[in-house]
């Protein structure tokens, strides 16, 4: 083009972190049992880090043997009042939690990006406002559990344990503790060991809402802790969440017994591309679908099926969006993707992605700047896959996208169905006939359709297979926290 | 000509634009920022009104937006109707400024396609650089595609060395699929920027617009190797809004294409907000609107 250029003006983003300053975090919290912060009995406190810094945040006591059995209790005593509390008082209780939520939700989501990695958009813009929105729909429910479920006579199980994950620890605490306590549960919630501090801010927060002692107890601690309170006889339900192999050995200790339990697990779910969709929006899904808080996602669409018609063109409009993402400093409200969670996880990703490379796959990964201290992984694509290498199998867990290819509808959900997992799926196509075809045919427990990783609390989530059982969200999440009498 | 529309995502297209929306711009970034879209600017008056005197004027705030801040540079062009080209040639020459024209039966584009041509030799006569079309929407929700694209063939012909912007005018379009193939069209036929609105539609530059436009250039580029500028126009008229239109390039095209000759933002009351904006980045408060002189 002819018209000169006048002036050269550089133009990138300046860093624009959020601020920490209004955060007054304690150097140390108790277990939080019986309505109030108390030292664990034997006195073991551990440091949770900032995984993008290896700072330690705050001090965190250990839950061992004896603080379990003090927990459940506490729980025990507390049940009956409150499972005989009017409902549409419990429900008051729920909408008081999801206020507060609201109210304090910039520091929860600093706080969440602190100690998990996570971008602070995603806290801020996701995580947060989510979790407020389940303590607002299962408010609702309370005195509606009847209407929910079809029965005639309902009753809450007891005592629930709860066990829930670092990669949205606010949130799942929210999916876990919501539904449970508006079925008149009293719950005994378990933060994963590396991000037990936004689940101590709710136990906060069950203070300034008044929730009478006991309904809500915190209990950090590491494996061992959610071991003990799995195998406590005096608790009526266990609900999990994370990893199949924990999955696996919590089923195997509750064979037998009569407490129940809801597992939800791993996945390896499918993305599917088909060749009419609307390519750069599939594209963005896919971005959103992987790399949506660095990968540690367990419906994330790791296993993405392109129809091999378009292939070239989807694969490179991804990888030049995949050049867009700014990895850095979590508290940056710029950046896309932040940190590893641990130190553990990440030799977990490096490890697989070592074994696909091994495995004859070409592995493509964005080059960017890593800070110096924290864990990291840059976005990494993977193209030439077999559906038997590991990196089409295995759940990565980390942002790490495995490509491969269909040439008809029929081969799309053969291969996307050929899994031990069945989390969640997507599809894109702008054909709506397809899409329904598609979908009912997919033995995953969500599929999205030109779109991936939308959460909304009015959805039931869970998964087929390998994936788990029962499900959390909507009125099919009342089910897994109640007793069906007549 | 068999007329296979693309497939653009509603959805997917306005969720990806508001995110792009939530950049945060501050410090340097903002500062920076500013000058690059008051230096895209084509500093626009399209009314019934206009006479040479008030053409003068704009001339004389595009060239020199604010004297009191020297740092802040000239816009890329002022945008008239072809009867004022003449006043602003006069009034720009020597300054870099380019003068732009309206043309081809500006804005509803409905008059034959001799007058069309007609008024683009006139512009280009008097003097203008670049000159802005209309595309015949009646052409193009009538499905004829090729009186679409021989129409802009025909006018860029009599353009002669003048840049040729096609307006595909969006809010009448009716959807994301049509903008999407309303912009091959234009660049197929040889458009040199492709262009939101007329300003004088119920709507214009909406974030999802741009960005489907964006797209069609970026893989235009892709498939062609040419490159096909982009000017947003029509309400974008704060800061913010302009800002926001800049960070949808930059991510979707590249800090390559962050500049005036591929990169323009058509408005008339936008020019004082940036500069009222700017002046906030140094002395913290955001002033009055008296502060700078409206023309």
């Amino acid at each position: 083009m002819s018209i000169e250029t006048r002036t050269s003006i550089v133009w990138d983003y300046s860093p624009a972190p959020e601020s920490a300053d209004h955060i007054r975090l304690k150097d140390r919290y108790g277990l939080f049992v019986d309505g109030e912060f108390r030292d664990p009995a034997d006195g073991r406190y551990v440091p949770t880090i900032n995984p993008a810094t290896e700072e330690p945040l705050a001090e965190v006591a250990y839950g061992g043997p004896d603080d379990v059995i003090a927990a459940v209790e506490s729980a025990r005593t507390a049940h009956p009042k409150w499972a005989a509390l009017p409902a549409l008082e419990r429900a008051k209780y729920l909408f008081r939690i999801a206020r507060l939520i609201q109210e304090r939700s910039r520091e929860l989501a600093v706080v969440e990006t602190l100690d998990g990695g996570k971008p602070l958009r995603e806290s801020r813009d996701v995580d947060i406002p989510l979790a407020a929105a389940h303590f607002f729909h299962y408010a609702g429910w309370a005195d509606k559990l009847r209407y929910g479920t079809g029965a005639r006579e309902v009753e809450p199980l007891g005592v629930v344990g709860q066990i829930v994950p670092w990669n949205f620890p606010l949130l799942m605490a929210a999916w876990k503790l919501a539904p449970a306590l508006a079925c008149g549960n009293v719950a005994i919630l378990k933060p994963a060991e590396t991000t037990p501090l936004t689940a101590l801010l709710l136990a906060e927060i069950c203070q300034e809402a008044e929730l009478p002692p006991g309904v809500v107890t915190i209990l950090t601690g590491n494996g061992d802790t959610g071991a003990a309170l799995v195998r406590s006889k005096k608790i009526n339900k266990i609900a999990f969440t994370g990893s199949t192999a924990v999955g696996r050995e919590i089923q195997s200790a509750l064979a037998g017994t009569d407490t129940k339990l809801t597992l939800e697990l791993g996945g390896k779910s499918a993305n599917i591309v088909f060749e009419d969709a609307a390519v750069d929006q599939a594209v963005e899904g896919i971005v959103n679908g992987i790399f949506f808080n660095q990968g540690h996602v367990c419906c994330a669409g790791s296993r993405l099926l392109i129809q091999e018609s378009v292939r070239d063109e989807v694969i490179e409009k991804l990888w030049q969006r995949m050049g867009r993402l700014r990895l850095g400093d979590p508290m940056d409200k710029n950046t896309d993707v932040g940190a590893i969670n641990s130190a553990e996880q990440l030799e977990r990703i490096e490890t697989l992605v070592a074994a696909g490379e091994d495995e004859g796959a070409t592995r493509r990964t964005i080059s960017c700047d890593i800070p110096e201290r924290g864990y990291w992984f840059a976005p990494t694509l993977f193209t030439d896959v077999s559906p038997a290498h590991r990196i089409a199998v295995e759940e990565i867990f980390g942002p790490v996208v495995s490509v491969l290819t269909f040439r008809t509808q029929a081969e799309a959900i053969e291969k996307a169905n050929n899994s031990r997992y069945g989390l969640a799926a997507g599809i894109w196509t702008d054909k709506g006939s397809k899409a329904f075809e598609v979908a009912g045919a997919l033995k995953a427990g969500v599929v999205w359709q030109n779109t991936y990783n939308h959460f909304d609390p009015t959805a039931a989530f869970g998964g087929y297979k390998e994936s788990g059982f029962g499900r959390e969200g909507g009125p099919a999440g009342l089910r897994p926290y109640l007793k069906i009498v007549r | 000509m068999i007329r296979r529309l693309p497939h653009v995502d509603r959805v997917g297209i306005e969720e990806r634009a508001t995110q792009l929306g939530k950049r945060s711009i501050k410090t340097t970034a903002k500062q920076q920022g500013i000058r690059l879209a008051v230096s895209m600017v084509d500093l626009t008056t399209l009314e019934g009104a206009d006479t040479p005197g008030k053409v003068r004027h704009l001339c004389a705030k595009g060239v020199c937006p604010a004297p009191t801040m020297p740092e802040i540079p000239s816009v890329a062009a002022i945008c008239v109707y072809p009867s004022l080209v003449a006043t602003a040639k006069e009034a720009l020459n020597g300054t870099g400024v380019k003068t732009a024209s309206v043309a081809t039966g500006f804005p509803a584009g409905q008059v034959s396609l001799e007058a069309k041509l007609r008024d683009t030799e006139d512009a280009v006569a008097a003097g203008a650089d670049e000159i802005d079309m209309v595309i015949s929407r009646e052409a193009f929700l009538a499905g004829d595609d090729a009186r679409v694209q021989q129409e802009i063939v025909a006018v860029k012909e009599h353009c002669g060395d003048a840049h040729l912007k096609v307006i595909l005018e969006t809010a009448e379009l009716g959807s994301y699929d049509h903008v999407r193939h309303a912009s091959m069209l234009a660049m197929e036929a040889g458009a040199d920027f492709i262009k939101t609105s007329t300003g004088k539609a119920s709507a214009g530059a909406t974030p999802g617009v741009c960005l489907v436009m964006l797209e069609a250039i970026r893989d235009y580029a892709d498939r062609t190797g040419r490159i096909v500028g982009f000017k947003a126009a029509g309400g974008v008229s704060t800061s913010k809004a302009a800002l926001h239109r800049l960070v949808l390039v930059k991510e979707t095209l590249g800090d390559e294409w962050l500049t005036a000759d591929r990169i323009r933002i058509g408005a008339s009351s936008v020019l004082n907000d940036l500069l009222m904006q700017y002046a906030k980045t140094q002395n913290g408060r955001y002033g009055r609107s008296e502060d700078f002189s409206k023309e």
